[in-house]
């Protein structure tokens, strides 16, 4: 418990000095966050040319390159994921203005990922990769996955949150779709041996139920709580 | 035997067909370098050494050059599969699911002194140490195409001998119909073998069978090396099963034991998933994995990683003409 709440003041601290200067309408602290964030997003793209231009991605890469950018994808998935729960843990507000980046990036893998499968592996087959998508329920799975994150790019913007309204928010939940999207595609993919899928989507639908909205907890009292209600309702 | 497979001159090999080492590698260095910049890695060769020794590489198992007598490709015409791409890209689940796994992991396997055990139904079973049947049974190269159930392909070297001529020698009874295989069993010297989250969730010793006719064909053979050498730890050393009609995973690796029976034995693919890897795994185009297409397949040859190409899977991978005999009456798709 001591251990648990000193690391959490040593957070606090750390997040409270990078936010400070934020607060201070001088955002260098979120100006620092975020370049430290497109970095650890950006340089594990870096590592994955060297390993290949190096040979030491094995004699044919292909399969190495879609792996390791389909796992990219569930790392910045799971980072977005994360910042909302965070930032209220912390009661850091301004951690929510990282979430856009972390999502595009998250999107930037996608997109590589599914270039890389219909060029490197398919070798610009288009019609086999539409059999595919229709016949194979993994990659029907990935691509819907694909639509939702294209969706969400899209209207990612200000100037598009502004014009959808209220309908902006119920469209960006749909995000925990691809939660479960995502791991369920990683784990029909695998010739064999569950175990990694299988850790990842627990932790992502862990991520899920950190959300008021959709935590198992508190949903089961909001449903006592109505049912209580209904039954006075009904006595009177 | 319908078609006998004697020394047909449609089967030589011509000597311009083979390209010497040397030359290979020098085209490969050169294609490297084209392939890469096709991918917009192009790097300096001086750069390419650095991030190479950088990201590291065990050094590799010592392989011994093999002597043998003639080359014989069946028909196939296709470009060799570079030796360096045939020993880098492997699965070969006791050292991790990974392609490049094998490579990095089997380096230490003990494979001398190596040892098979025939067994079951044959009138002299025994052991054959591999010295022993390298001394009995000489050694002819095979160009094959091996196409994996994952849908790529390679072109391969292998040196071997017939499955039959060691058969021959064991005598099977009247009662044996199926051959047997076993993969050596070590955790310690077998990674996977001793986690099951990095052998993949297998049942370990990998086994795998074919049908008595099928053993005894003419291409069914033992390999014991490729590219004119020893066969690396990752390719199944030191002695290897290789069907070039069937998937990839029938062609066992490092082989301990062979048993013949009379009751069709487990294989491993088949008991993990029996609807998606049948016992016999013949290549067929006609019939999909459930998960992804077969009639077609990446061919890995020379070049970068765009200069791949996507080619039509044939039936029995191409070996129609010398093994569809075996399966006349049978349901293809029913037994895939």
């Amino acid at each position: 418990m001591a251990m648990g709440s000193g690391s959490k003041d040593c957070t606090r601290g750390w997040i409270f000095a990078v936010t400070t200067e934020a607060r201070k309408r001088r955002p260098w602290g979120l100006w620092g966050l975020k370049s430290a964030l497109h970095l650890a997003c950006g340089v594990p793209l870096l590592y994955l040319w060297a390993k290949v231009a190096a040979g030491a991605a094995g004699g044919d890469p292909v399969q190495y390159i879609i792996h390791f950018l389909g796992m990219g994808i569930l790392h910045t998935l799971a980072a977005t994921l994360l910042v909302s729960p965070l930032a209220r843990w912390l009661r850091a507000g301004i951690l929510i203005r990282t979430r856009r980046l972390l999502g595009l990036w998250c999107f930037t893998y996608a997109v590589l990922h599914l270039t890389a499968f219909a060029t490197l592996d398919l070798l610009g087959d288009l019609s086999l990769l539409g059999s595919e998508i229709l016949k194979r329920p993994y990659i029907t799975v990935g691509m819907a996955a694909f639509v939702i994150l294209l969706l969400l790019a899209l209207t990612s913007t200000r100037g598009m949150q502004r014009r959808l309204g209220r309908r902006w928010q119920r469209l960006h939940r749909w995000v925990y779709l691809v939660a479960v999207l995502g791991p369920v595609h990683f784990w029909w993919s695998v010739k064999s041996g569950n175990l990694e899928p299988a850790l990842y989507l627990a932790a992502f639908l862990a991520l899920l139920s950190l959300r008021p909205s959709l935590n198992p907890a508190a949903l089961w009292a909001q449903f006592h709580q109505q049912r209580a209600q209904f039954r006075q309702g009904k006595r009177r | 035997m319908g078609k006998g497979l004697g020394k047909n001159e449609k089967w030589q090999l011509p000597n311009e067909a083979v390209t010497p080492e040397a030359v290979f590698r020098q085209r490969r260095r050169i294609l490297q370098c084209l392939g890469l910049s096709a991918i917009g890695a192009s790097v300096p060769l001086g750069v390419q050494a650095g991030l190479s020794e950088w990201f590291g590489k065990p050094a590799q198992a010592e392989r011994k050059a093999l002597t043998y007598e003639g080359s014989r490709r069946f028909g196939i015409r296709d470009t060799l599969t570079p030796e360096d791409k045939v020993i880098s890209h492997n699965n070969f689940y006791e050292f991790g699911t990974a392609k490049t796994d094998p490579q990095r992991y089997a380096q230490e396997l003990q494979t001398d002194p190596w040892s098979v055990e025939v067994s079951g139904e044959v009138e002299r079973p025994g052991t054959w140490t591999v010295e022993r049947l390298l001394q009995r049974f000489p050694l002819e190269e095979r160009i094959y195409r091996l196409r994996c159930v994952e849908a790529w392909s390679m072109v391969i070297p292998w040196l071997g001998f017939e499955l039959r001529q060691l058969l021959e020698q064991v005598r099977p009874t009247g009662r044996a119909r199926y051959v047997a295989f076993q993969t050596l069993y070590d955790p310690k010297q077998m990674r996977g073998q001793s986690s099951r989250a990095i052998g993949g969730g297998i049942d370990y010793p990998y086994v795998e069978g074919l049908r008595l006719d099928e053993a005894m064909h003419p291409l069914t053979i033992l390999s014991l090396g490729l590219y004119g050498k020893t066969l690396p730890p990752q390719n199944g050393a030191p002695i290897r099963l290789v069907v070039p009609w069937k998937y990839g995973f029938k062609s066992i690796k490092s082989i301990v034991r062979i048993h013949l029976t009379e009751q069709r034995p487990p294989t491993t693919w088949n008991q993990l998933a029996s609807h998606e890897y049948g016992f016999y795994a013949n290549v067929n185009p006609a019939v999909d994995h459930p998960r992804w297409s077969q009639a077609s397949e990446r061919r890995i040859g020379e070049g970068g990683l765009l200069s791949a190409r996507r080619i039509a899977t044939e039936p029995f991978n191409g070996y129609g003409e010398w093994v569809e005999g075996l399966y006349q009456g049978m349901d293809l798709r029913r037994d895939y």
